[in-house]
């Protein structure tokens, strides 16, 4: 189950503080007369490392969209980092640029080279200058292990190393969120290693990340918490040990069931 | 039972194969003229009949073009030549009536000894294009790119050079105004950036402008010999309509664009409504309107010069083509790009400019291109509204001369060919543009 994770978790940095990082508060969806997420309460502790998983049209991409307001919630109250998120832009932009987030297409921006991928966002929403945008960049290139293409586009890049990009280009702008939505779907086998490997470090370094992922190894090396969902709902959560070991609905027993046993 | 049938034998490779050469080319001209014209009885009945056409056509053309006359006085003259020459019966060309009219299919009546302010206006077009087409130009040249209109403006028509100076002053004080507003919101930014340079060119630009001339005189640093519109002609009036139509048709288009894509009723809806009115109505309808009925809904006694009247309008109409043109590009990128654009904090504005548009545009760059090249060959159609555009206004004005009654393809050749190259050359432009813009699959 684990073959992808082979080394040992630093877990001296990885500590949940007490401060609230995300508060979900009854927070309802509908897509049309589609009731997409039902009364979603839930707390983010700040550092903590949450996978979030559930069989397709669970509605677990739509939720932690609607955290950065990718999506619209029509009920109930979703406030990061202190902000709550409402049709107010300025709020919204404030929101978006403390949360990173990483999508199952990657969608690097095809017409820029990498580190412009990576400096534009500093750039244009921080206002970090140039000089110091590129540093940035290049840093987190090399923590992404790919500064030697920093002047290709991405185009030219594998699967894998413009999921690392992606990621890079989230953390220029320091996020104290990350979102991960599928992350390694898209990807070959033999590129889902060097993704998850760059979101092992990151959560070694204490970020507070949300994934939505199938990697069912990541969660249990990684996650403090397990959540599953179905049907717009959490069904169940807990820590990835218990939750493995011990599913308690039937659901979860079932879906677990289909992605691990063969 | 085996799994295997019996003829499998357990494999394993010990040596990996070297890439080896594709097979030698046995292309050869026989092999393709086989192969391309003559590889059965119908495509050897229509190569046949293809080298008829094409024969047919070149015994028509090559003795004409052969027999091409450059100097001559008048038609009458010309045709003697020819029949002197090569016998009674010949057909030839008589370019000469190219030799002694091109000055005007190039500038219709613009008084002669002003010539030269045309072609400088020309040639710094060039100067003006040269930062915005392409990327090894310094871009210190753009300066000089803002302030060409002006400068064309005043080489062009002439008057005082206070005229366009307060016209540009009003685009200043626009830039000025939203500039210092900007933090105190969009809005009133915009609203300022708007109304003042409005205001500025109603209320005061005018008696400023013609009290600055009355201050210096109508000396010649400060004033040129004006040329009325009506004097515009040929091809300094069919590129000037071009230009101008081309660099004011595309920020239209792209602001079109944008608005038909818009989540806010009132803009969405008038931007579709502008759009599908325009198309639907013929350019021709336009430039009537320009011409005719815009004299009844402006103040009596209010002059507005027809040549801006029909820049507007052929603006107008070319920007609703582009519109619809770039909607395809905006339609065509992923909704992966708008999304990472927001999730990176970027506002509405921004994600545009940086993400959106560029990728539009490139994808766009065929569409624009093909309907600014449209755009330049509907100039002729200012002849309905009395304008001397190059193909019918100045031709038929040379035609109805005593000397050159009765020419017919000579002149035509002459203005389709000077069409070409600038069609042709735009083409080229945008192939060169695609290419240097293709950053998606390089690795080739």
């Amino acid at each position: 189950m684990s073959e992808v994770i082979d080394r040992r978790i630093d877990r001296s940095h990885m500590q949940v503080s007490d401060e609230v990082a995300i508060q979900i508060s009854r927070m309802n969806k509908w897509y049309g007369s589609f009731h997409v997420l039902r009364d979603i309460d839930m707390t983010v502790h700040k550092g903590e490392r949450i996978v979030i998983c559930g069989p397709s049209g669970s509605g677990k991409s739509t939720l932690i969209r609607c955290i950065n307001r990718l999506e619209e919630h029509q009920s109930g109250k979703i406030v990061v980092d202190g902000i709550e998120l409402t049709s107010d832009l300025k709020n919204i932009n404030k929101v978006r640029s403390e949360v990173g987030m990483v999508f199952q297409h990657f969608n690097l921006f095809p017409h820029l080279t990498i580190l412009e991928n990576c400096t534009l966002a500093p750039i244009w929403v921080r206002k970090t200058p140039k000089r110091e945008a590129d540093e940035v960049a290049m840093h987190f290139l090399k923590k992404v292990k790919i500064p030697e293409q920093a002047h290709k586009y991405p185009g030219q890049l594998s699967g894998g190393q413009q999921q690392r990009v992606a990621i890079a280009r989230s953390l220029c702008m320091k996020p104290r969120i990350m979102l991960f939505d599928e992350p390694t779907s898209a990807l070959d086998p033999e590129m889902i290693k060097e993704v998850l490997d760059t979101m092992i470090e990151l959560a070694e370094e204490g970020m507070t990340m949300l994934c939505v992922t199938h990697e069912m190894g990541f969660a249990q090396a990684v996650a403090n918490r397990v959540i599953f969902m179905d049907q717009g709902q959490i069904v169940e959560q807990n820590e990835p040990a218990e939750f493995f070991r011990n599913p308690r609905s039937d659901r979860t027993k079932l879906f677990l069931s289909q992605i691990l046993g063969h | 039972m085996s799994d295997t049938p019996a003829q499998t034998v357990p494999f394993v490779r010990d040596t990996m194969l070297p890439p080896a050469p594709p097979p030698a080319s046995q292309a050869g001209a026989l092999r393709w003229l086989r192969e391309n014209l003559l590889s059965g009885p119908l495509n050897i009945a229509l190569t046949l009949l293809g080298i008829g056409a094409v024969w047919y056509l070149l015994q028509g053309i090559v003795p004409w073009l052969a027999h091409s006359v450059w100097s001559a006085d008048n038609l009458t003259q010309c045709r003697q030549i020819i029949t002197d020459r090569w016998g009674e019966g010949a057909t030839g060309a008589c370019w000469a009536v190219i030799r002694e009219r091109w000055t005007q299919f190039l500038f219709g009546f613009y008084p002669q000894h002003l010539y030269w302010r045309p072609t400088l206006a020309f040639a710094l077009l060039f100067v003006a294009l040269a930062p915005v087409l392409f990327a090894r130009v310094p871009k210190k040249l753009l300066w000089f790119s803002v302030a060409y209109p002006f400068v064309a403006f005043w080489l062009l028509w002439g008057g005082s050079l206070f005229l366009p100076l307060t016209v540009a002053a009003g685009f200043g004080l626009g830039w000025a105004a939203f500039a210092l507003l900007h933090r105190f919101g969009t809005i009133p930014a915009v609203a300022a950036a708007v109304l003042l340079p409005v205001l500025w060119w109603l209320l005061f630009a005018g008696d400023l402008s013609r009290d600055l001339t009355g201050l210096v005189g109508r000396e010649v640093p400060f004033w040129l010999e004006q040329v009325r519109s009506d004097k515009f002609g040929g091809f300094v009036l069919a590129i000037t309509i071009g230009v101008a139509g081309i660099a004011l048709s595309l920020p239209l288009g792209i602001m079109l664009a944008l608005g038909r894509q818009s989540d806010m009723f009132l803009i969405k809806t008038l931007a579709v409504s502008f759009i599908e009115f325009i198309r639907g109505v013929p350019l021709i309808t336009l430039l009537f309107t320009a011409s005719l009925l815009l004299n009844y809904f402006l103040p009596p006694g209010t002059t507005f010069d027809i040549i801006l009247r029909v820049i507007i309008m052929v603006t107008l109409f070319a920007a609703a083509y582009i519109a619809e043109v770039i909607r395809g590009g905006l339609a065509a990128l992923p909704r992966g790009q708008y999304e990472a654009a927001d999730a990176l904090g970027l506002d509405y504005w921004k994600a545009q400019r940086l993400i959106i548009l560029p990728q539009a545009l490139k994808i766009s760059i065929p569409g624009i291109v093909s309907t600014f090249i449209g755009m330049f060959k509907d100039t002729t159609l200012v002849v309905f509204v009395g304008l001397l555009d190059p193909l019918k206004g100045i031709t038929d004005a040379v035609r109805a001369s005593t000397d050159w009654k009765g020419i017919y393809w000579e002149p035509y050749i002459f203005v389709g060919a000077i069409f070409f190259i600038f069609n042709f050359a735009m083409s080229r432009y945008s192939m060169h543009l695609e290419r240097r813009l293709k950053t998606d699959h390089r690795q080739e």
